[in-house]
Order: structure tokens, then sequence, then C-alpha cells
């Protein structure tokens, strides 16, 4: 059985037509990378998974059941930012989703209870590097700490799909680069099945086990939301042939450039 | 020579030009008192120096004959009571009422528009039903300042509240929170430095309601003393207990920034940054 399963997927905004009949089936331990113009509906799709947003219409599964309609423990989430807590430091970050878990009324442990998570989540901050600085609050983070932190904060759930919106774009490349390392890492050492969006095509190219192409195939000039996007490429990465690679950039570019034109 | 807009006043200049404005109006009162004292000596408009000394040491430093009570301490306690009591009501209602309000839809759709428009009634004007439904005690005085206060804060919380970014609450949500759990891990912590910063902003308008509550109907209280001795031009009390209200605004003022600097090292620190 897939982990999720998707049949003749459509989600609209009234008149606007986000994505048409999208068929996708992910399996567990996948990873897999999503690229396209923006405003191509990736975001939205990924955010149909996460639960912050409800398909129009066509099956949409996980584990065979239909899909949770709010964010849960079962999908965990790094934004490209504000996706950790200010008010707490580093090590607080990652304990607060054991301690959410285990005390539902306080959301807080105490005694012994705390000192395991505790332990947990200094062994997870010490698995993306950021064990020196559990003391430390947000703010004093860099923006790629920043997103180790995140990560770790999901990572601590086990989620069953971890779901990574745009989770380097706001960083350097030297620092997003240390970032791929590590995400592919984490994803081989877990076994973790990882969704991820970018709008960086090299960056969808070389990570991760699978790429999907969003794009919009008939294009009406009159009306531009009249047809949504559909998965366009379905790649397996490790194909790493230039000829595609240059394809898709170029129906990626010629999508944009129709955007802004 | 650099543009004046580039120019930056060493830290000597800096508190002696801060210093400037206070100095130079001492000296206009001394000059115009003076100028006035000549002319008439029995005059109550702008006492001078000495004669504040004297009041000063009146009201605090003796005991009032009739009461054989110290009139300045008196009326400095029961002022700060109202406005103390007063404003922790105000706090704890604008917490309990922000948060649902900034949080749950539901709250949000069934109260904003009474909060907005309950926030429109001018306290003043409904002074006069505080006075009828709890009489001249301590409680109408209290309770004007908690209906002028609360809807300010109320509002400034669930502003404050919906500011959290979205992105922090479908995380928490992803770690297992309930909407219970993330008003009490997520919310809560986060909103009490906003509240410290509420309640320095509402001090000034709690103040207002609090002397004009004592000028109406009191009998003793800092906004009382001042409204009692106009009737006989005491000028010479006035302005040093103006001046005490004044210094009183200032040090709660810099009691809670301190306090709030002091509890949550987090929040003043990301202030810094932006």
């Amino acid at each position: 059985m897939s982990l999720i399963s998707i049949k003749n997927l459509w989600k609209e905004y009234g008149e606007n037509i986000v994505l048409e009949k999208l068929n996708l089936e992910i399996q567990e331990g996948e990873f897999c990378t999503l690229v396209g113009p923006s405003g191509c509906g990736k975001s939205t799709f990924l955010k149909m998974i996460l639960g912050q947003e409800t398909p129009t219409r066509g099956t949409f599964l996980f584990e065979g059941k239909p899909f949770p309609q709010e964010p849960s423990v079962e999908r965990g989430i790094v934004f490209q930012r504000y996706s950790v807590f200010s008010h707490l430091n580093v090590l607080e970050n990652v304990m607060l989703g054991i301690e959410l878990e285990k005390s539902k009324f306080l959301g807080k442990l105490f005694g012994a209870a705390r000192k395991e998570a505790q332990k947990t989540a200094m062994e997870m901050l010490e698995a993306v590097g950021l064990a020196s600085s559990a003391y430390k609050y947000p703010t004093e983070l860099s923006g790629g700490m920043q997103q180790r932190l995140s990560i770790a904060q999901s990572l601590v759930k086990k989620p069953k799909v971890l779901l990574l919106d745009e989770p380097f774009g706001a960083l350097d490349p030297g620092i997003s680069a240390d970032m791929h390392t590590l995400i592919l890492d984490l994803w081989k050492k877990n076994n973790l099945t990882v969704i991820m969006v970018t709008h960086d095509l090299h960056e969808g190219f070389y990570l991760g086990t699978r790429l999907l192409v969003f794009d919009k195939v008939r294009h009406d000039p009159q009306a531009p939301d009249r047809y949504g996007a559909k998965i366009t490429y379905d790649i397996p990465v490790g194909d790493n042939r230039k000829s595609v690679y240059k394809e898709i950039d170029k129906s990626i570019k010629r999508e944009e450039n129709d955007n802004e034109a | 020579m650099k543009k004046l807009m580039n120019l930056r006043p060493s830290r000597g200049t800096a508190i002696f030009l801060g210093l400037l404005p206070f100095l130079l109006i001492v000296i206009l009162y001394v000059f115009a008192s003076d100028a006035r004292l000549a002319e008439n000596p029995n005059d109550k408009l702008l006492p001078s120096m000495h004669s504040f000394v004297e009041a000063i040491d009146r009201m605090a430093f003796t005991e009032s004959k009739r009461s054989g009570e110290n009139l300045f301490v008196q009326d400095t306690v029961s002022s700060l009571q109202r406005l103390g009591l007063g404003v922790f009501i105000s706090a704890t209602l604008a917490l309990l009422m922000g948060i649902p309000l900034g949080l749950i839809p539901y709250v949000r759709s069934g109260l904003s528009p009474f909060v907005a428009a309950f926030s429109m009634v001018p306290p003043m004007a409904i002074l006069p039903i505080l006075f009828i439904v709890f009489g001249m005690g301590e409680m109408a005085k209290v309770a004007l300042i908690v209906i002028g206060v609360t809807p300010l804060m109320v509002r400034d919380l669930q502003q404050r509240v919906s500011e959290i970014p979205a992105e922090q609450l479908i995380k928490a949500q992803t770690l297992g929170g309930s909407t219970w759990t993330i008003v009490v891990r997520v919310i809560l912590p986060q909103m009490l430095p906003r509240l410290f910063d509420a309640v320095r902003l509402t001090l000034g308008t709690a103040w207002i309601f609090l002397i004009s509550a004592e000028a109406i109907a009191a009998t003793e209280g800092l906004g009382y003393r001042i409204f009692l001795v106009r009737r006989y031009l005491s000028m010479d009390v006035i302005l040093p207990y103006v001046a005490w209200i004044t210094f009183l605004a200032f040090l709660f003022d810099y009691l809670l920034k301190k306090f709030t600097y002091k509890m949550f090292p987090w929040y003043t620190a990301g202030k810094e940054n932006k």
C-alpha cells in the first residue's frame, strides 16, 4: 500500500483552478522533490498534504485512509521561516514535541520524565549538529542553524512523512549545501519519507530519489486561471542526464517569463 | 563639516541637552514667580520656592492636625492601591479575553464586534452609573479604571495573538499540541511580555481615570487632594502633587520595562534585532 495515494485530484478557489486531474502514488521511504514555476500550485499541494488546505474533489488517501483535515503528528513540517519558538531555547524547542505528547494538560514535564525528554532532545540536537547551542535562544542563531533546529523539532516526533517547504530558500549557497548533506544523511539513517518543495531546480534534481515537476499544460492567455497545473515530469533522480535537466529548466523558465509578461 | 543629520552628540553633551529643557523651565518659573511676587506678595498663582518647601513639609513630613495622619503618604497609598488593583484586574481580563479572541475563530466571530463597540463607550460618561451601582466607595473608582483600560488591553493583546506567525501554530500542531496545550506552552508565554508592554502603554490612561474618579468622589487620594486645595488656589500644594504623580508614572514605566527585560530575555533580544 502506498503511503500517499492520489487519484484524479482537483483544487480550485472559485473560478481559479490551481491543480487539475492529479494522479500520484508516494511510497514509504521516498524522497520527493517538487519543483515548478511560481504560482503552479506546488505549495498548495504541500499544504493539502499538511492538512492546512483540503482538495476540492478527488481521492486523497494517507495510508489508505482519508487525510486528516488538520495538521497532526503524522506529518512533520519545516517552513522557510518562523517555525521555531522564539520564547524557548534550542533544547526546549526540541523537548516541546515530547512534552506536548506526554503531558496533555500542562504540556510540560517534570522530574524524571523531564530528564528523559532532555536526553532524547539532546541526542536529536547532536544528530543535526546543534548540541553546542542547546541553551541559546533562536534569535541568537543564524538562519541555517534555525532550520537545523526546525528539522530536529520535527524529527523528534518520528513523523511518517516530513514536509519541507522551501526550507533552504533563504540561506546562503554554502550553508544550503551543508543542509543538503544533513537532510540526506538524516533521511538515510532514519528511514524517512520526505516531500520537499523547492524553487531551485538544481536542488530538486540532485536531492532525493524522485523529482516531480508541476506545470500548466494548457494555457489560455485570455483566462490564465482557467486551467490548473499538472505533474509534467515524474522522474527518478539518478537520471542525471543533462538533456532532461535542460528540458525541464527551459519549460519552467518559459512559464515564469509568461507569468511576468 | 558634516550634515546636521549626521552629527551625533557625545554622551556628556547628550545628558546636558536632555537636562536643559528642565533647567530652563525651572529658571523661567523662578523669574516669573519673583516678578509676580514683587508686585503682589500675596499672589497665589506662582508661589516661590520657599512656599513649595513649606507646603511639602506640611503635607509630607508633619502629621495632620485634624486626623493625626500623614496626608501625603495616605493620599499616595490609597491612589496606588486603586491604580494597582484596577490595572491588575484589567491585565487579567485582557489575558482571559485577548488570547481566545485572537486564536479561536468562533470566539472572535462572537465577541469581536461587541468588544469593538464596548471600547467606544466613553468611560467618563458611565461614571455616574458606576457611582449609582457601586456607591461612592473604592469599587466605583477601581471599576472606572477597569472599564477604561480593559478594552484597550484586550484589543492590543488580540492583535498580538493574531500576529503570531501561522507557521508556528501549524508547527505546534504537528508536534502534537491541542488547542489548550498550544495556548499554555506557545501563546501564553509569548503574550506575557506583550501584556507588560500593554500595561506600560495604558498606564497613562489609567492615571487619567484614577484622578478623574478621585476628583469627583473620594475622601483621600492624590487626585482628591489636588481638586480639594484648588478651592484655596493652593498652587504650592498642587504643583508638587503633579510633579509627584508624574514621577510615579515615570517610575512605574521604568520598572515595568526593566522587569520585562529581565524576565523575558528572548523577547527583548528579538526586538533589538529589528
